[in-house]
């Protein structure tokens, strides 16, 4: 099919300019058309998506539904997709629909709510689509632009500071990336994505100010691109702008920021920093895996005292996104299918959190842990559904949590038998502010007289849960879904990646585990595929 | 040849021309009445001289022995400048009416300024550059103290006499020693003196003197302390339109006297150039932060634009000047959606201008609100607005041609600068509620914002194909 990737990209901005042309006022009939047009602009953008993964020819590596047509400034307008993104795509425009509805209770300026979030579709899709690096760059910036405005328009007490804080950490981190792409641009004479994905960026060392840098210019754009994408993801020490975003966030904000947003850092590592600098990947790749490992330990940590539901949330994703960088920078077959799967089912997994927390949030107004207790009592469904994700959120085998965390484990043992110690102290803490949480909030007694009224889920929200419910555990018993599907772009992306390092894929299995013994045990943990 | 001489310069002498004639007019026949319809008649002036200047011939042809040129880069600041002062024409009439300052003077004054500006950018020689910067500037001089019953626009028109004085002194002094070592005031004769890469030290403090003067006029760090105060202090129309034309001009005129003069050397004026850039768009950015008055805050705003404007004649390159008249354009656009909106801030009938008044605006009037969200994100540079592109194109051509590090400068200094612009979204979309700006009149300001924000969006299709035609300005004047 022809423009298959505009259509998709480009229908919910069509469904919000309808929106702001023919709708006028405030009253309810109005809201409602609002909502009924983004629930049915964001579903049919999700239904001509599937084409897309039925259409999708897993085996080809390249690019594929590609599109380029001329631009500005001698730019190319040119889309296309492969195993690695169409899954970005995907997880997008399902979850899409699903936001949509749990933004059903706001009363305030629904009209401009429904907008945004169709914009913020239209621009998520963009970053996961973009074959030219401009192209790319808009899309990943002009998210700001809604998120800024869900934020500080529909957002909490302290929505402001949050709004600034969210914009100027990223704006900071993208526009030292858009140095970078431009000197790409001037180094290799085209923006175009695939062709810069074959081109190799001058590595040999320069020296600047007197200081000697290994990896030369490489390590430079490396620095620069792992600005922007560090703050996305967001790693440690840079993290600090998600917990108040996400606590200011209103419940669709929070649930799109957590499911696609933090998954363009990821994308971004993927998509530019290892194949594109893969000597300087190598060379730093010590420090963002000892980064990561750092992270998990550390927002777990935090994420244990945390007071506020949102904010203990917003803090395990921190951790999550840990096991991401942790993955990708181990840069094997097993490192990047897990990095993939991971954000993946953390998309399906935080969204659903979120909703949760939200869920509650709607009924009583705050999202003080303290203030809830034997909500099980009452909600029965409710608390099945938030034991389930909150098992995934841990990692429990048979949910799609524990596929990405276990790939990224094997993966990061065959590189730094260390980092994967200190990493797995981190699953520990998940699993202790999971259950605490969860114990505090839906098991004991159901004292507070606040929560005595308070009503199991809805039809609406039975309806929005359902669907993640089931990817859940899909992934989590049959995570070839997923695997085959990334698997010959991953592993054509490690091949290159090992090629331009020099490194023999079966050298590189032991690098901390000198005995043989450890040897023998790497060796059988590495042909999964 | 003296007809030919006079067909090449008859855009300019057609406007003197209609300046003496409605001077007259305004003269004899009841003076103020006849103000909103010379105003108008300005307009289609501006307008109808920027369509003759478009359908001429893409030619490149000098008059006077030399001394004024009319080339590609010519024709493309001239109808820059054109359009820019016919909009701030348009939008200034519904204010000077309420604040009972629609005088025939006014269009007279700005034609006359807008013959200068035309001089400029066509410049070939010192002599002809500093006619055409006096003429414009004299005409700005008496604007700025327009209102003449106002202290602080008394004060605005005094200090950008007597600075704008000492800038035309400085750029005299070099212009003289220019002559001086080179022994013409001819651009072209300059240029043939020049040999090798790196200029005489003679030329070269020259040079730096005549910069020093031009970056008083396009308000470059450090040469930029009048701006907050002569944008606050002037009356709001004759603000919107120092932030527009002459700026252009200036930059076109900076350009024409550094390619055309001096091009031979461009890594010792890209020196000079490279640090008022870097200078401008940090103090810009910072100077901006502490502002609450909109004026001020787009006074810095201005001299952060200017530095980024600057980059790309840093650069020194043909897509530098590309690049530099891309933004020029692309911030008058930006700047005229924005200052018709402030023209029509009112409470009660009376001008507000502090950024306080702008409080939850998105409820009182959506659509303004919008509009103006649109032309401060794309003032902050966040694409797809045509902010970006402006800035894209710029940090492109200075990195092209090496310096890496002032890139960087600029994109943090940008940052800082989102700040503020952000600020005014904050107070537009989550500010709290007070009484509403007044939102009835002034349809024009307010299509022309709209029209402002409507073209920064749909921008990022083609740029409106302006881009082909700075290519082709480009091309003209470096080679």
């Amino acid at each position: 099919m022809l423009n298959l990737l505009s259509i998709i990209t480009f229908l919910p901005a069509i469904a919000a300019l309808i929106g702001a042309v023919f709708l006028h006022g405030e009253d309810e009939n109005t809201q409602r058309q609002a909502k009924l047009l983004a629930l049915f602009a964001t579903g049919a953008t999700f239904l001509i998506s599937l084409i897309l993964l039925f259409e999708f020819n897993p085996a080809d590596t390249g690019f594929q539904f590609v599109e380029q047509r001329d631009w500005i400034l001698g730019l190319k307008y040119s889309l296309g997709v492969d195993g690695i993104s169409v899954l970005f795509v995907m997880l997008t425009t399902f979850l899409m629909p699903i936001t949509i509805g749990a933004c059903w209770g706001v009363k305030t300026r629904v009209k401009e709510y429904m907008i945004a979030f169709l914009l913020l579709e239209t621009l998520m899709i963009g970053v996961f689509v973009s074959l030219d690096l401009v192209l790319f760059y808009l899309f990943f910036e002009a998210g700001l632009i809604p998120m800024f405005l869900i934020i500080g328009i529909w957002g909490g007490q302290n929505r402001i500071y949050a709004a600034f804080k969210f914009f100027l950490y990223t704006f900071i981190g993208s526009v030292l990336m858009l140095v970078a792409m431009i000197y790409m641009y001037l180094q290799a004479g085209t923006t175009d994505i695939p062709t810069l994905l074959a081109f190799e960026f001058d590595a040999g060392p320069i020296s600047l100010l007197g200081w000697q840098i290994a990896g030369g210019a490489q390590t430079l754009m490396f620095l620069a691109f792992f600005a922007s994408f560090a703050v996305k993801m967001p790693m440690w020490p840079v993290h600090t702008w998600l917990p108040d975003a996400h606590v200011q966030a209103p419940t669709a904000g929070s649930v799109v920021l957590a499911a696609v947003l933090l998954k363009m850092g990821g994308y971004g590592f993927l998509r530019f920093s290892l194949p594109m600098f893969p000597v300087a990947s190598d060379l730093l790749a010590p420090l963002v895996l000892w980064m990561s490992a750092i992270a998990i330990v550390y927002a777990s940590l935090v994420a244990l005292v945390q007071s506020d539901m949102k904010k203990l949330v917003a803090y395990s994703s921190v951790a999550h996104m840990g096991f991401v960088t942790m993955g990708i920078f181990a840069a094997n077959q097993q490192g990047l299918d897990g990095a993939i799967f991971q954000m993946i089912s953390h998309g399906f997994v935080s969204g659903a959190l979120f909703l949760a927390v939200g869920v509650v949030y709607d009924r009583i107004h705050t999202r003080d842990i303290d203030a809830y207790g034997g909500l099980v009592n009452r909600m029965p469904v409710y608390a099945a559904v938030f034991m389930l994700f909150s098992m995934a959120n841990v990692g429990l085998p048979g949910t799609s949590g524990f596929v990405g965390e276990f790939l990224t484990f094997m993966a990061v043992f065959q590189v730094n038998t260390w980092v994967a110690a200190v990493a797995a102290t981190g699953v520990i803490f998940s699993a202790c502010y999971g259950l605490w949480l969860y114990r505090r909030v839906v098991f004991g007694q159901l004292v507070k007289d606040s929560l005595k009224q308070i009503t199991d889920l809805d039809m609406r929200e039975k309806l929005m849960f359902a669907p993640l419910v089931a990817m859940t555990l899909l992934l989590g018993v049959y995570p070839s879904l997923i695997t085959d599907l990334i698997g010959p772009s991953t592993s054509a992306l490690v091949t290159q990646y090992n090629a331009a390092n020099g490194i023999d894929p079966a050298a590189r299995v032991v690098v901390h585990t000198p005995t043989d013994a450890a040897n023998e045990a790497a060796s059988h943990a590495a042909p999964s595929h | 040849m003296t007809s030919v001489d006079l067909s090449i310069a008859l855009p300019e002498i057609l406007l003197s021309l209609w300046a003496m004639v409605a001077l007259m007019a305004g003269a004899y026949f009841g003076k103020d009445r006849l103000a909103q319809a010379l105003t108008w008649a300005t307009v289609a002036v501006f307008i109808l001289l920027a369509v003759l200047i478009g359908v001429q011939e893409p030619v490149s042809q000098s008059a006077f022995g030399g001394l004024f040129v009319e080339d590609a880069f010519a024709r493309f600041a001239k109808m820059a400048i054109l359009l820019a002062a016919a909009a701030v024409l348009v939008m200034g009439m519904d204010y000077l009416e309420r604040t009972k300052m629609m005088k025939f003077e006014y269009p007279i004054l700005v034609s006359l300024a807008t013959v200068g500006m035309m001089v400029m950018v066509s410049a070939q020689d010192l002599i002809t550059l500093y006619m055409g910067l006096e003429l414009q500037s004299l005409a700005l001089y008496v604007l700025a103290a327009f209102r003449r019953d106002s202290a602080k626009a008394t004060e605005a028109g005094l200090k950008y006499f007597v600075l704008g004085a000492l800038a035309s002194g400085l750029l005299l002094y070099g212009a003289s020693l220019v002559y001086g070592y080179s022994g013409t005031t001819r651009f072209e004769g300059i240029a043939s003196v020049v040999h090798g890469d790196h200029l005489p030290v003679g030329l070269l403090m020259g040079l730096a003197f005549m910069l020093a003067g031009l970056a008083f006029k396009i308000s470059a760090v450090p040469f930029h302390m009048w701006t907050p105060d002569v944008y606050e202090g002037s009356p709001t129309p004759v603000t919107a339109f120092f932030a527009t034309a002459p700026k252009v001009a200036a930059m076109g005129l900076l350009a024409r006297l550094v390619f055309d003069g001096f091009g031979q050397a461009p890594g010792d004026w890209g020196q000079i150039l490279g640090f008022l850039a870097g200078a401008s768009m940090v103090v810009g950015a910072i100077g901006a932060l502490g502002q609450r008055n909109l004026k001020r805050l787009m006074a810095y705003s201005s001299i952060s634009h200017m530095g980024f404007a600057l980059l790309g004649l840093t650069a020194g390159t043909e897509a530098g000047v590309k690049a530099t008249l891309l933004y020029m354009a692309i911030y008058v656009t930006m700047s005229v959606g924005v200052f018709a909106f402030m023209l029509t801030m009112r409470r009660e009938g009376r001008p507000v201008q502090s950024i306080d008044d702008l409080n939850l605006l998105s409820k009182a009037q959506p659509v303004q609100a919008l509009a103006l969200l649109v032309l401060m994100f794309s003032l902050a540079g966040v694409p797809p607005l045509i902010g970006f592109w402006a800035k894209f194109a710029v940090l492109a051509a200075v990195i092209g041609s090496g310096y890496v590090v002032l890139a960087v400068i600029g994109v943090i200094a940008s940052v800082i600068g989102a700040f503020y612009y952000l600020r005014i979204v904050y107070f537009m979309y989550f500010g709290t509620e007070i009484d509403p700006l007044d939102d009835d009149g002034a349809p024009a300001q307010r299509w022309l914002t709209l029209a402002a924000a409507a073209v920064t969006v749909l921008g990022v299709i083609n740029l409106f194909g302006i881009e082909g035609a700075a290519a082709v300005a480009a091309q003209a004047l470096v080679n």
